[in-house]
């Protein structure tokens, strides 16, 4: 299995989706080799074997300049800007170098690790996937977790990152769409073949979180947490619009917006030019071991999302007992019954459902209520069931249906 | 029969500016749907039933609501509903105005919308009811001793099976707690095979025909004195569509049961005059004709239902106070049963009948647009109560 990156070292939902899938997986006795560009001393999965790209090199860099959801600005920008002493050694000129330095080291592995299935998350692994394939002549699976047209909001397109989706998509065996919204996606927007993609919605991760409610920012405060990556795909802009109005009819909300990303800037200046930059409260990148205790001070979870193919963070706040606003446009919502839904250029609905939350303690204990029961289906076995399908049907010859 | 004035997507932006709360709309639209598929065809072939078969009977439970809606957006179904009155063989029975659960929130409201309506019927169809169906079915002892004390001879009730347990709905029984007045028994067995299971294919049962459920209904002589058939009326034409032959069943079922010697037709109240309790049923605890439970589930079985509930309730002592008659009759209106049901979140997973008849997205956004909309009112009678 290729991926990006795997907890506790990633920025979103990829990682945690390779970190659930994989244990369910091996729930079935499908046993894991999981590879990654880079390796961590303390990466805690025991239930797969870790392999570093690197390794093959002989070579294990310590720190990482990539991160999942990098665009090949930000990779310009961070890695080859910085001072960084590894940059002209461990790493590529650019994004797509290191994309394709990772690809040449897959084939070697692929020949080196004994699999019968190669299974390639992202678009930043496809090229990984396809060389393993080469090499082995096992068949390949790819997971998407996320188009390029999801990442822009469909404007602005990368052209490389495109035609690796693409070149993926085509190569693959079979195809794993986190939903039907993204199984759309790739249907229309890269002309696949429907019959060859199949639609395995994501779960999430039951853990004791380790707060207790005693992190407060003020007693009488309502909490409504924005948590995520801040990109146009997440729609930070929606939700700082919609705070604007919510304060207009209540001024003793406060608003976090928690995540690092491309427009935290933006969203911070949006905020002041508003003039609630004094409600609005932004932590910037959050330790994944922090976000629970966001969630245990948050009133309202909301993801306003543009594109969302799934959005596993609802699922954790529901998981955290947090009432869950999120847009139509997600795959998350086409599962989920227990929470409020909108379109996500729709402020004065999102408002209205905002405040519907927070005045009305009825509808927080209903919806906790029947989240708390609802959650409970979401667990990374049936997902994995469904994965173990797919690699069946490939082992077996079905390459479409 | 009944139609609620359902709301507008009421929104947090909306209050203490627009008191506009009801979506005339849709309400506008739906009767004339329901008008069209069901409430003429039916009433025309009930009209020439009634005629053709002197001995057929049939009794009518309008709420309010419905009634001021045909009189707004279809006066052609009210006038039929006028000529079927007219007859002598239909008999009207008595309910809440507003199709209300105002008899477990507020005894005084609960009587002001039993007169409301009486009058309604009075003055619509000329006729004084003597019999009582509490909206949904809704029924307990301390229901039917309350209704007797205003004077009605017969009330109506569910056959509920865990009520019933060996006895029958076929016999009129006495409510424990009351002197005189009976009560009369929905048998659901038979009254869903009509409503909820006549064009159901995957029925052992189907297709229906009236030989078949004559002979069911036959099997009961000897061993009752009725069997009453109790359904929505939009059983016909609107939930059992035209093409699977429901007007046909119907059209066809008096002459049917009529061929049996010991069978006739009765209205409640010719029932009530005719036939002895068998026993007392004692039920204390709240039932209605919903769902499987029987309960009150449907309406009041979350968070969000009872503190919309409560909420209006609480209202009652000001908004009377106000002798307002736009603010009380918006609230009277808020007391549909209906708008409760919009919040029912017990069968949302599986978006079931609830959901057929929801018109919100979701239990959510019904009470949202619901509470919005109570908070407005509570503006308006503050505003009238500093004034």
């Amino acid at each position: 299995m290729f991926g990006w990156e795997f907890p506790p070292f990633s920025s979103g939902g990829l990682g945690t989706a390779c970190f659930g899938l994989t244990k369910g997986l091996k729930n079935h006795n499908v046993d894991v080799t999981f590879v990654m560009p880079k390796k961590f001393d303390d990466m805690k999965a025991e239930f797969v074997e870790l392999i570093s790209a690197d390794c093959s090199g002989g070579k294990i860099a310590v720190n990482s300049p990539i991160i999942a959801y990098m665009t090949p600005e930000e990779y310009n920008e961070k890695v080859l800007s910085s001072n960084n002493p590894n940059k002209s050694s461990i790493y590529g000129k650019n994004l797509f170098a290191e994309v394709l330095r990772y690809a040449k080291k897959a084939a070697i592995i692929a020949k080196k690790y004994p699999h019968d299935v190669i299974h390639a998350h992202d678009w930043l692994t496809y090229k990984a996937g396809i060389e393993a394939k080469k090499a082995s002549g096992k068949p390949l699976v790819i997971h998407v977790h996320a188009t390029e047209f999801d990442r822009t909001g469909g404007n602005g397109v990368n052209q490389f990152v495109y035609d690796i989706e693409r070149e993926g998509m085509e190569m693959a065996d079979k195809i794993i769409a986190v939903s039907n919204f993204t199984k759309n996606k790739i249907i229309y927007n890269y002309g696949v073949n429907p019959d060859k993609i199949t639609v395995v919605h994501n779960a999430v991760e039951f853990t004791n979180s380790k707060y207790n409610h005693n992190f407060v920012i003020k007693e009488t405060d309502k909490v409504v947490l924005f948590l995520g990556r801040v990109t146009l795909q997440k729609g930070p802009d929606y939700f700082i619009q919609a705070a604007k109005k919510a304060l207009e009819l209540d001024p003793i909300i406060k608003f976090i917006v928690a995540g690092a990303g491309v427009m935290l800037r933006q969203t911070i200046e949006k905020a002041a030019e508003l003039g609630i930059a004094d409600k609005v409260l932004f932590t910037g990148f959050i330790n994944p071991n922090e976000v629970d205790k966001l969630y245990k001070i948050a009133d309202l979870y909301v993801m306003p999302s543009v594109s969302e193919p799934f959005g596993i963070t609802p699922l954790e706040a529901m998981r955290n007992n947090v009432p869950v606003l999120i847009s139509k446009q997600s795959g998350v919502s086409e599962v989920l019954n227990h929470c409020l839904k909108v379109d996500f250029w729709d402020i004065d609905s999102m408002v209205n459902k905002m405040l519907g939350v927070l005045k009305y303690e009825a509808l927080t204990n209903t919806l906790k209520h029947h989240a708390s029961i609802e959650i409970q289906k979401f667990n990374w076995d049936e997902p994995a069931k469904k994965c173990l399908e797919v690699y069946n049907k490939t082992l077996s010859g079905d390459t479409v249906g | 029969m009944h139609q609620p004035f359902r709301l507008r997507n009421y929104s947090v932006f909306d209050i203490g500016k627009s008191h506009e709360y009801f979506n005339e709309e849709k309400n506008k639209e739906v009767l004339l749907k329901v008008a069209e598929k069901c409430y003429i065809p039916t009433n025309k072939l009930m009209l020439k039933m009634l005629k053709n078969h002197p001995r057929f009977k049939i009794s009518y439970s309008f709420s309010g609501t419905v009634l001021e809606q045909l009189e707004k957006y279809s006066p052609e179904t009210l006038n039929l509903f006028q000529q079927l009155a007219d007859t002598k063989q239909v008999e009207l029975l008595n309910e809440t105005y507003y199709h209300s659960l105002a008899f477990i929130y507020s005894k005084t409201e609960f009587k002001q919308q039993v007169k409301l309506h009486k009058k309604k019927i009075k003055s619509l169809f000329n006729i004084t009811p003597k019999i009582f169906r509490n909206t949904e079915l809704i029924y307990n002892n301390e229901l039917a001793n309350y209704i007797e004390s205003m004077g009605y001879k017969g009330i109506l009730a569910e056959g509920a099976d865990h009520i019933l347990q060996w006895r029958s709905p076929n016999f009129l029984y006495k409510p424990k707690t009351t002197k005189n007045i009976k009560l009369l028994l929905k048998n659901y067995k038979l009254s869903d095979d009509i409503a909820f299971r006549f064009s159901n294919k995957g029925w052992k049962e189907w297709p229906l025909t009236v030989p078949k459920f004559g002979k069911w209904i036959n099997a009961v002589n000897g061993n009752g004195n009725c069997v009453n058939l109790f359904m929505d009326y939009e059983t016909f034409g609107e939930h059992q569509w035209k093409d699977t032959g429901i007007f046909k069943f119907l059209d066809a079922l008096p002459a049917e049961l009529l061929k049996h010697p010991d069978n006739n037709f009765k209205t409640p109240s010719e029932l009530v005059k005719e036939y002895d309790p068998v026993a007392e049923l004692d039920i204390h605890n709240l039932i209605s004709w919903a769902d499987v439970e029987r309960d009150l589930s449907a309406w009041l079985g979350n968070h969000m239902q009872k503190s919309a509930i409560e909420y209006i309730y609480q209202l009652e002592k000001g908004i009377k106070k106000s002798k307002n008659k736009e603010l009380i009759e918006d609230w009277r209106k808020l007391q549909t049963s209906d708008h409760f049901y919009y919040m029912c979140t017990k069968w949302f997973n599986d978006g079931d009948v609830h959901k057929y008849f929801n018109p919100y997205d979701s239990p959510y956004d019904s009470f949202i647009a619901f509470m919005n909309i109570i908070n407005d009112l509570k503006l308006r009678l503050g505003k009238r109560q500093k004034k």
